[in-house]
């Protein structure tokens, strides 16, 4: 049994860990949270330089085509680090989709451009309220344009073009569904930025005025591609999820070291100890059920749906947990803009809905395991 | 990553595989197989019997207690490969139950601490099941703060004298030896009074009476000591040096690495699947898909947590601390569980026995069992401190009785 990251893979997490260290401190991550930029142009050429945009990304398509495995150990760090930069909805929504129905041409047009942090892509999804789904889907598709209003659309306003879901039929069914891929910057797109939980990561609404857009894979088979891109953003961002679940215990194990309260460390008391020794044990189930979905993302295994699932709840729980008891932890300190502690509750509650929320997962979980149960 | 064996571990695991295909008692498989939530009761057999054959046979065949030296009744094994065998045994493990405390716990101990004589005399036969170790640690007044126990050994000429009571004691009733801490100098710090022994369990003045349990069964013993004779040459460790002795017990209760820990999560998604509510199916229904979702996730943790531990084995690494979590989140799923099933019975929940509408009490055996999972074996709380301690680093609480004589700690709260 070998069910953990090679040393070539762990090395690499070190270096990222070390690159991140340096690049992406908290100050780095305030300037995006007070507004003073959108993201961190910087990091995002920095993340380019050093391979990380384009890990999984085959060489052909100008990547370093190592896979997706030594990507998992790069998310873990751009969650510990909460890097402002848009990397999951370029990374694995819209590199993704293309790697997975893209022809040779788009993948030709747009990888590279990713892998050299040129292009910031991402998936326009949502409609307004409610979870992945094929009848959600209204924006409508006519003759190779697209019209109607997609929110929110992660980094949707910095974005340099967008995976579309699009209605083209109304059988009900997930077939009326199809994909489409549109320059963003080449007009017909209006883009607003919305204000969110989670300052540090753009949201957007996008309004699309029969704006031109050529289709991504085949008519009517865009719902499978979603599908497949949802899992594979899940076992991502469940990475990003392990590593800000790892970061917040952190904090509240040095804070209740350092902190003294009636003549002893805070740590020393039960009732701390305790809740920092069960967000132990999330961060511990959410890092495992990970891995088991980083080993089904890797191999694209037929376990990948449950796994994916799995992960992310479990993640998403870990960092949840993680991420408010660290503020209790803190006590009143927690709850000040300058102690970093809301940045982690902030994106810990934001990623929780980025692909849908957690009972949306759960149900996911409960067909998935019921299939293989019948099968 | 991988879950492949390694062509070493893949030709050990085939042995091992054929051997059990070959000697397996197969007419016990159905039963055994049959979800008992780790309690296990054979109908037409005693499980101690089985148990007893099984083990001796394995001894005979080379695979008791493999993670032990050869001289000492084992195979000198691996780690992994320990694991492997446990997975290749399958439910036939469970006719292992009464030698775990044994395996686990006396016998690491004894090997520790034990003369050379002492252990080629009884770790043979501990590892074939011809003779069965009890563990005598806990007492009424001591469980978490074990260190706090009152049994007394005296010493008088080349023997010592104990006197006392211990609890919680599992397979007293058909055990052989029993390792015993007791208190040999009251007047020192709680620590540093204490001194281990082992002892026949047939010495005179030993008495087993069973303990009812609250889900009214009996697998626990009280064992009382009156003016028990051990004569010093079963003494294990320096007087006066039993608490140290003692943690190597502990911890290899603590390392029971890939230990079978039941959940209820598949008991509880295949009772979901098959109820019948009002509104259709209970697994259809949003509430408990969510809870069920909780759990199945919780449950797979705790199994790819161990896969990560079995790596770790696999490529000769000493494990993390990860598998600390196991008893922990196990414990309180099966009773939260319990509660959710019966729940999603309504009133006929309340039915145990054979009532149909229940099946066959499972869930509420469950119930009535569950509280002791968090409790045996290190409390819910002592398994949290053991994580922030010697994981996180968090400091120890503050012990108001460390440096008190033992005989000068107060014995009674309210008086």
């Amino acid at each position: 049994m070998n069910f953990d990251f090679s040393d070539d893979q762990k090395q690499l997490r070190d270096q990222a860990r070390k690159f991140l260290a340096e690049k992406c401190s908290p100050k780095a991550v305030r300037a995006v949270l007070d507004g003073k930029a959108p993201y961190d142009r910087e990091l995002w050429k920095g993340l380019a330089e050093m391979g990380f945009l384009g890990v999984a990304i085959p060489e052909e398509f100008g990547g370093a085509g190592a896979g997706h495995l030594e990507l998992c150990v790069i998310a873990e760090e751009m969650g510990r680090a909460l890097a402002p930069v848009p990397f999951s909805s370029t990374v694995y929504l819209a590199a993704e989709a293309l790697l997975i129905a893209g022809s040779d041409a788009q993948k030709k047009k747009w990888l590279p451009k990713i892998a050299s942090g040129e292009a910031i892509g991402t998936l326009a999804l949502f409609e307004g309220k409610g979870n992945p789904s094929p009848k959600a889907i209204k924006l409508a598709a006519a003759g190779g344009t697209l019209s109607g209003v997609k929110k929110p659309v992660p980094d949707g306003a910095i974005a340099d073009f967008a995976v579309v879901a699009a209605r083209t039929g109304s059988s009900g069914r997930d077939g009326d569904v199809s994909l489409f891929l549109v320059d963003l910057k080449a007009g017909g797109v209006e883009a607003k930025s919305l204000t969110n939980i989670d300052p540090t990561r753009g949201q957007a609404e996008l309004t699309f005025k029969n704006c031109k857009a050529e289709p991504l894979g085949a008519s009517g088979e865009g719902w499978g591609v979603i599908t497949q891109v949802l899992d594979r953003a899940a076992v991502l961002l469940a990475f990003e999820q392990v590593g800000g679940s790892d970061r917040a215990l952190e904090m509240g194990r040095d804070y209740a070291l350092d902190r003294i309260a009636f003549g002893r460390p805070i740590g020393s008391f039960q009732a701390v100890k305790h809740m920092l020794a069960d967000m132990y044990v999330s961060a511990t189930l959410a890092r495992s059920n990970s891995y088991y979905g980083a080993w089904a993302l890797s191999t694209n295994a037929g376990e990948l749906p449950e796994a994916a699932a799995a992960a992310r709840i479990s993640a998403t729980q870990a960092f949840q947990h993680c991420a408010k008891n660290n503020i209790q932890v803190h006590g009143g300190m927690g709850f000040t803009w300058e102690f970093d502690c809301h940045m982690y509750y902030r994106r810990a509650n934001a990623l929780a809905l980025t692909l849908g929320s957690l009972s949306y997962w759960e149900d996911q979980l409960i067909d998935r395991m019921r299939k293989k149960n019948a099968a | 990553m991988n879950f492949d064996d390694t062509p070493q571990e893949a030709e050990f695991r085939a042995a091992a595989r054929k051997w059990v295909e070959a000697n397996a008692p197969k007419e016990l498989e159905a039963e055994l197989s049959k979800s008992s939530l780790g309690r296990i009761r054979l109908a037409r057999h005693d499980m101690v019997e089985v148990g007893k054959a099984w083990q001796k046979k394995k001894a005979e065949g080379g695979w008791a207690c493999l993670h032990w030296p050869k001289d000492y009744g084992g195979r000198g094994a691996s780690a992994i490969e320990k694991v492997i065998w446990q997975q290749e045994e399958g439910v036939y493990g469970k006719l292992t139950q009464p030698f775990q405390i044994g395996e686990g716990m006396c016998g690491p101990t004894v090997m520790a601490w034990g003369s050379e004589e002492a252990k080629r005399r009884y770790l043979p036969k501990l590892a074939s099941g011809e003779e069965i170790w009890c563990q005598l640690f806990s007492e009424p007044s001591a469980g978490s703060d074990v260190a706090g126990l009152r049994t007394r050994a005296e010493k008088k000429g080349d023997d010592w004298v104990v006197n006392g009571q211990k609890i919680w004691t599992s397979g007293a009733h058909y055990s052989d030896y029993g390792l015993l801490i007791a208190r040999t100098d009251p007047n020192v710090p709680k620590h540093k009074g204490l001194t281990m022994f082992f002892l026949s369990m047939k010495s005179p003045g030993v008495e087993v009476r069973p303990i009812r349990q609250a889900n009214g069964m009996q697998e626990f013993n009280e064992v009382y000591f009156t003016d028990v004779v051990i004569p010093d040459s079963q003494r294990l460790g320096a007087v006066g040096d039993g608490w140290n002795v003692s943690l190597t017990t502990l911890m290899n209760e603590r390392m029971s690495i890939g230990a079978r820990l039941a959940t209820g999560v598949p008991e509880m998604f295949e009772f979901c699947a098959n109820l019948m509510l009002e509104d259709g199916l209970a697994i259809d229904d949003p509430a408990v898909r969510s809870k069920l979702a909780g759990w199945a996730v919780r449950s797979n943790g705790l199994k790819y947590t161990s896969y990560r531990t079995m790596s770790a084995l696999s490529k000769g690494e000493r494990p993390g601390p990860e598998n600390s979590i196991g008893k922990l989140v196990s414990g309180t799923m099966l009773q939260d569980i319990a509660a959710y099933a019966m729940d999603l019975q309504g009133a006929a929940g309340v039915l145990t026995g054979d009532a149909e509408e229940t099946v066959q009490g499972q869930f509420q055996q469950m119930l009535l069992s569950s509280p002791s999972m968090r409790i045996a074996g290190g409390t819910d709380e002592i398994l949290r401190n053991i994580i922030a301690e010697r994981v996180l680093g968090l400091p120890g609480d503050i012990r108001v009785d460390k440096d008190v004589p033992y005989n000068k700690i107060p014995t009674k709260g309210r008086s």
